[in-house]
C-alpha cells in the first residue's frame, strides 16, 4: 500500500490521480483542467485524459478550498458556529443556516414561532432564486454566452437588496437563529418582495427567448450527459440533478420540515435526464419559488420573529440529531452529536455538491471536451461547499 | 521637388508602399477603435457603461491598453519552440496588411488595382491558419495545441463555403476585381448583390465569422474549455498582435462583404469612402452583436453546419448562378 | 421526417433572431449599474458595516456599554477586545490580543456567569477595539448586548492598505463622531 502511494508520488504528477489500472497509453493526452480554470468555477481540478477531443477519463480532484468547517464546529460553541454556515455554500447560505439551526432546535426542542417559520420560507426561497440565477448565468458563461449572466445579476441585485433589508448582508447571510430569525421583516420588505415577484415573472419570458429557446443552447444541452435515475441513486445525487432524471425527490416534500407541508407547489422533473432536463428543472423551480414566496407572503402571521424566552447559553442535552433541508443544489444535511457540553462534540455536514460532483467522472466518459464542460456546469457545483 | 515626389508616388511600387504604410496606420487605429467599440457594445448590451474612466467616456482606454500591452514583458514558456513561438504573431498579422491592398474604398481610393484582388485576399487570409497552427504548436501547451487543431479544422472547412459564395458573385459579375464587382452594383439599392444573391451573402457572412474565429464560432479560443486556446501562452504585445490581427481580419471580411454584396461605395449625398466604411462597420457591429448574444457552438456542430448546410447550399447557389448567367447570355 | 427536421431548423434560426432582438432591446435601454465614485447606492440604511458603539442617551461622548463582556465572549472570531477600569483601580486588560486564538478561554474580570459585583464603584471603559479583518458580521454581539450598546455602522466604503487599518478603536470613533457632530451642529440649518 505505502509502496503504491510512493510510486504514485514519484510518477507523473498529472497522471497520479488515475488508478494504477488506468495508466494512460501513449496515444492520449492528459490535460489538467484547474484548479485555476475558467470552467471550474472556483478551485476544482479535473484531470482528463483526452483521445482527440473525446474524454477517455475524467477525474475531479478536490481539496483546494478545504476550510475545516466540520472541525471548526467542534472548537466553537453552538451559537458561534452560526456564521460558518453562510460560508459553506455562499450561494444558498440560508439553506445551510436553516439546516444547522433546525438541527439544534430539534436537539434542544426549541419551538419556532410561526412568523419566523414563514420568514424563513420567504427568505430561503428568495435565496434559492438567487442561487439558481447565478447558476444560470455561470452555466451560460461556460457555454460561451457572456451576456446572460449580467441579466441574471440585474435580477439578483433586487433579491440581494431585499435580503439585505432583513439580514444586513448581501452574500454570506447569518440570519437564522436558534428559535427564529435575527430580525423581523417590515412592510417595506413585504412590499418590495411582492414587487420583485411581479417583476421577475415578467422577466422570465425574456430568459426563455434569449437562452432557453436558443437553438445553439439546445444543441449544446440536449441528449448530453444523460443521467439515468438508477445512476443518480447510485451516487446519491439530489436536488435538480436527481429531479432532472425524473425522480421527484425533494426534501421539502419527502420529509417536510417547517411549514412546507402547508404550501402548495409542484416538484418539476425532467424526462430524459440530460443536461437540458436539469436546466429546465431549475428554470421551472424559479416559478415554483415565486409561488411559494407569494403564498408565504399572503399567509404571513403576526407575532414574534424569535422565540421570546431563549436561554442565554445554548447547551443542548446529550444526543445526536440529523436534520435535512432542500438547498438549491440538493439535500443539505447536518448531523450533530452533543455530549452535553458548550460545544458540539462532532459536526458532519452533508453537502449535495459532493455527491453530484462524484457523478461527473462516469458521466463525462466518452464525451467531447466541450460537452464535459457543459455537464460540469449542469451539475451546479459550488466548490467551497464540496470541500467544506 | 513636389512633382518628383508625386511621380515617385504614382509609380506602382511607390503607390504600393504608400498604401501599405497607410494600411498599417489604418490597422492600428482600427484595432484600437474596434476594441473600444467592442467593449462599449458589450457594455451597452449588458446595461453597463463599458470603459468609462480613462478620458471622457473612456475614449483614452485603448491607448492605456496599448501602453499596457507594449510595456509588458514577453515570456516564452519553458520548452517552447522559440522560433515558431515568436514568429507566429508576425505570420498572423503580416498577410492581413496585404489583404487590405485590393479593397476598393472608392473607385479612386484603392491600395492597388489588381484584377485578381479577390483571389489575393482569399489566398493571404488563408495564411492566418498557419499562424494559429504555429502558435499552438510552438507554445508547448496542451490547451494551445487543442486550440490550434481546432483552428485548422475550422478554417479549412469554412474556406470552402466562403469560396463558393464568392465564386457565385464572381460568376455573376464576371470579374475577380473587387472594384469592378462593387462598380457593378452602383445602380441603386436593387442592384446590390445582397438582394440579388441573398443566400450567398448569408453563407459568406457566416463563413466569415467562422474564419475570423469570432463568437459563436470562437472555438480556437473557447475560454471555458481551453482557457485561451492558441494564445494562452502569449503575453504583452504578442497577444496584442494576435488581437490586432483578429480585428483586422474582421475588417477585411466585412469590407469584402461590403464590396461584394452591399454595393461598395454606393450611396447618396456623402462621398463613397464614407459609405464604404459605414457599411463595413455596420457589419462589424452585427458581428459584435452576435458575439454578445449567442452561446458558443460545439466543435462537431460547427463542422456539421459547414459540411451539411453551407457547402451544399453554396454549391446549389453556385450552380444556379452559373445556369442563370449562361441562360441570360 | 426530413420535413420536420427542416422545419425545426428554420425554427432554430428564428430563435437566433429572437435572441438578437432581446439583446438589441437591452442595448438601447439605460445603464443599470451604479457608477461608484460619482453615484452611490441608496440602500445603506440596512447595511451591516462594522459594529460601532452607541452613545448614552444623555451624553454623546460616553458609550452606553456596561462592560458586561458578553459580546467579547460570544464573538465567534474573537475580534472584540475591551479594556476597563473601576474608579480607584488600575486598568484591567482582558483579551488584549485576541484574534488568532481559536478557542481562547478568555474570562472577563467579572465572569459572565456571575453577576457583576453589586457595588457603587463606577466602571470606566478605557478602550473598545474591534479587529474588523476577523469579523464575520454575524450580528451575534449586537444581538446579545443587554443594553443595546453596539450596532452596525453604515460604513460601507471602508478601505485600507494595511491590516492595521482594520483594527478599529471604536471608543475613539464614538468620541470623534460626537465631537464632529457637535462641531457641525451650529452650521446645520435649524429645524431641518
Ligand atoms: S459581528 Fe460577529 S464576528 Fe463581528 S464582532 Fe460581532 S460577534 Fe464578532
Ligand atoms: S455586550 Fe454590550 S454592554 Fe456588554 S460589553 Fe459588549 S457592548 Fe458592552
Amino acid at each position: 500500500m505505502s509502496q503504491d502511494v510512493n510510486s504514485r508520488l514519484t510518477g507523473d504528477f498529472y497522471t497520479a490521480p488515475f488508478g494504477p489500472r488506468l495508466e494512460p497509453d501513449g496515444d492520449t493526452l492528459v490535460l489538467n483542467m484547474g484548479p485555476q480554470h475558467p470552467a471550474t468555477h472556483g478551485v476544482l481540478r479535473v484531470v482528463v485524459e483526452l483521445d482527440g477531443e473525446y474524454i477517455r477519463r475524467a477525474e475531479p480532484v478536490l481539496g483546494y478550498i478545504h476550510r475545516m468547517h466540520e472541525k471548526m464546529g467542534e472548537v466553537k460553541t453552538w451559537v458561534q458556529y452560526l456564521p460558518n454556515m453562510g460560508r459553506v455554500d455562499y450561494l444558498h447560505a440560508l439553506a445551510w443556516n436553516w439546516a444547522y439551526v433546525g438541527a439544534v432546535e430539534k436537539l434542544m426542542g426549541i419551538e419556532v414561532p410561526p412568523r419566523a417559520e414563514y420568514i424563513r420560507v420567504i427568505t430561503c426561497e428568495l435565496n434559492r432564486i438567487n442561487s439558481h440565477l447565478l447558476w444560470w448565468g455561470a452555466y451560460l458563461l461556460d457555454l460561451g454566452a457572456f451576456t446572460p449572466i449580467l441579466y441574471a445579476f440585474a435580477d439578483r441585485e433586487h433579491i440581494m437588496d431585499i435580503l439585505q433589508m432583513v439580514t444586513g448582508s448581501r452574500l454570506t447571510y447569518c440570519y437564522y437563529r436558534f428559535g427564529g430569525v435575527s430580525g423581523d421583516v417590515n412592510d417595506e420588505f413585504i412590499r418590495r418582495t411582492r414587487e420583485f415577484v411581479a417583476d421577475f415573472k415578467k422577466r422570465l419570458p425574456m430568459y426563455r427567448a434569449l437562452v432557453t429557446d436558443n437553438i445553439i443552447l439546445r444543441g449544446r444541452c440536449e441528449d448530453i450527459g444523460v443521467l439515468t435515475p438508477e445512476m443518480a441513486r447510485r451516487y446519491g445525487a439530489t436536488g435538480p440533478v436527481l429531479r432532472g432524471s425524473g425522480v421527484a425527490y425533494d426534501v421539502r416534500r419527502a420529509e417536510p420540515y417547517s411549514i412546507y407541508d402547508r404550501l402548495d407547489f409542484d416538484i418539476p422533473t425532467g424526462r430524459k435526464g440530460d443536461v437540458m432536463d436539469r436546466y429546465e428543472v431549475r428554470m421551472a423551480e424559479l416559478d415554483q419559488c415565486l409561488r411559494i414566496v407569494e403564498q408565504a407572503l399572503d399567509a404571513l402571521p403576526t407575532g414574534a420573529h424569535i422565540h421570546p424566552d431563549l436561554p442565554e447559553r445554548f447547551i443542548p442535552p446529550k444526543g445526536e440529531v440529523y436534520y435535512a433541508v432542500e438547498g438549491a443544489r440538493g439535500k443539505i444535511g447536518v448531523y450533530l452529536l452533543s455530549d452535553g457540553g458548550p460545544k458540539p462534540y462532532r459536526v458532519k455536514l452533508r453537502s449535495p455538491g459532493f455527491s453530484n460532483l462524484s457523478l461527473f467522472a462516469e458521466l463525462a466518459q466518452g464525451t467531447l471536451l466541450a460537452d464535459a464542460v457543459s455537464i460540469l456546469g449542469s451539475l451546479d457545483l459550488v466548490i467551497p461547499e464540496i470541500d467544506r | 521637388m513636389t512633382a518628383q515626389l508625386l511621380e515617385l508616388l504614382s509609380h506602382p511600387l511607390g503607390q504600393m508602399i504608400t498604401a501599405l504604410a497607410a494600411i498599417m496606420v489604418f490597422m492600428a487605429v482600427n484595432g484600437m477603435a474596434l476594441q473600444y467599440a467592442e467593449r462599449k457594445v458589450a457594455g451597452f448590451i449588458q446595461r453597463r457603461p463599458g470603459p468609462y474612466e480613462v478620458g471622457p467616456h473612456g475614449l483614452l482606454q485603448p491607448f492605456a491598453d496599448a501602453g499596457k500591452l507594449i510595456s509588458k514583458q514577453l515570456v516564452a514558456p519553458l520548452g517552447a519552440d522559440r522560433l515558431l513561438f515568436w514568429i507566429a504573431p508576425l505570420v498572423s498579422v503580416a498577410p492581413v496588411v496585404v489583404c487590405f491592398l485590393p479593397i476598393p474604398f472608392s473607385p479612386l481610393l484603392t491600395g492597388m488595382n489588381i484584377n485578381l484582388g479577390l483571389l489575393l485576399i482569399l489566398a493571404f487570409s488563408g495564411l492566418n491558419t498557419l499562424a494559429l497552427c504555429l502558435a499552438g504548436w510552438g507554445s508547448n501547451n496542451k490547451y494551445s495545441l487543442l486550440g490550434a487543431a481546432r483552428a485548422v479544422a475550422q478554417s479549412v472547412a469554412y474556406e470552402i463555403p466562403l469560396l463558393l459564395s464568392v465564386l457565385a458573385v464572381a460568376f455573376q459579375v464576371g470579374s475577380l476585381d473587387l472594384a469592378a464587382i462593387a462598380a457593378s452594383q452602383t445602380q441603386g439599392l436593387l442592384s446590390w448583390n445582397v438582394l440579388v444573391q441573398p443566400l450567398a451573402f448569408i453563407i459568406f457572412f457566416i463563413s466569415g465569422i467562422a474564419e475570423t474565429n469570432r463568437a459563436p464560432f470562437d472555438l480556437p479560443e473557447a475560454e471555458s474549455e481551453l482557457t485561451a486556446g492558441f494564445h494562452t501562452e502569449y503575453s504583452g504585445m504578442c497577444f496584442g498582435i494576435f488581437f490586432l490581427a483578429e480585428y483586422s481580419y474582421m475588417v477585411v471580411v466585412c469590407a469584402v462583404a461590403t464590396a461584394l454584396f452591399l454595393g461598395g461605395w454606393d450611396g447618396p449625398v456623402f462621398p463613397g469612402p464614407w459609405w464604404f466604411l459605414a457599411k463595413t462597420f455596420a457589419l462589424i457591429f452585427a458581428m459584435m452583436w452576435f458575439r454578445w448574444t449567442f452561446p458558443r457552438v460545439r466543435f462537431d456542430q460547427l463542422l456539421n453546419i459547414c459540411w451539411k448546410w453551407l457547402i451544399p447550399l453554396g454549391l446549389a447557389n453556385l450552380v444556379a448562378t452559373a445556369a442563370i448567367v449562361k441562360w441570360v447570355q | 421526417m426530413s420535413m420536420k427536421r427542416l422545419f425545426q431548423n428554420i425554427k432554430g434560426l428564428w430563435s437566433l433572431l429572437v435572441g438578437l432582438k432581446v439583446t438589441g432591446g437591452e442595448l438601447i435601454k439605460p445603464w443599470l449599474t451604479v457608477h461608484y465614485p460619482r453615484q452611490e447606492v441608496e440602500n445603506l440604511s440596512s447595511y451591516r458595516g462594522h459594529i460601532e458603539l452607541v452613545p448614552a442617551t444623555d451624553d454623546p461622548l460616553t458609550p452606553r456599554c456596561i462592560m458586561c463582556w458578553k459580546c467579547v465572549e460570544i464573538c465567534p472570531s474573537r475580534c472584540i477586545s475591551l479594556r476597563m477600569h473601576a474608579t480607584g483601580e488600575a486598568g484591567v486588560a482582558a483579551a488584549d490580543d485576541p484574534g488568532l486564538l481559536l478557542a481562547p478561554e478568555v474570562k472577563s474580570p467579572y465572569s459572565a456567569h456571575l453577576a457583576p459585583p453589586p457595588d457603587k464603584i463606577e466602571r470606566i471603559l478605557d478602550s473598545y477595539r474591534l479587529n474588523y479583518s476577523l469579523c464575520s458580521l454575524c450580528g451575534l454581539c449586537v444581538q446579545i448586548c443587554p443594553v443595546d450598546a453596539i450596532r452596525f455602522s453604515r460604513n460601507a466604503y471602508l478601505v485600507g492598505t494595511t491590516r492595521q487599518s482594520f483594527e478599529l478603536d471604536l471608543l475613539a470613533r464614538l468620541k470623534s463622531q460626537a465631537a464632529s457632530a457637535r462641531g457641525a451642529a451650529p452650521t446645520q440649518p435649524q429645524g431641518a
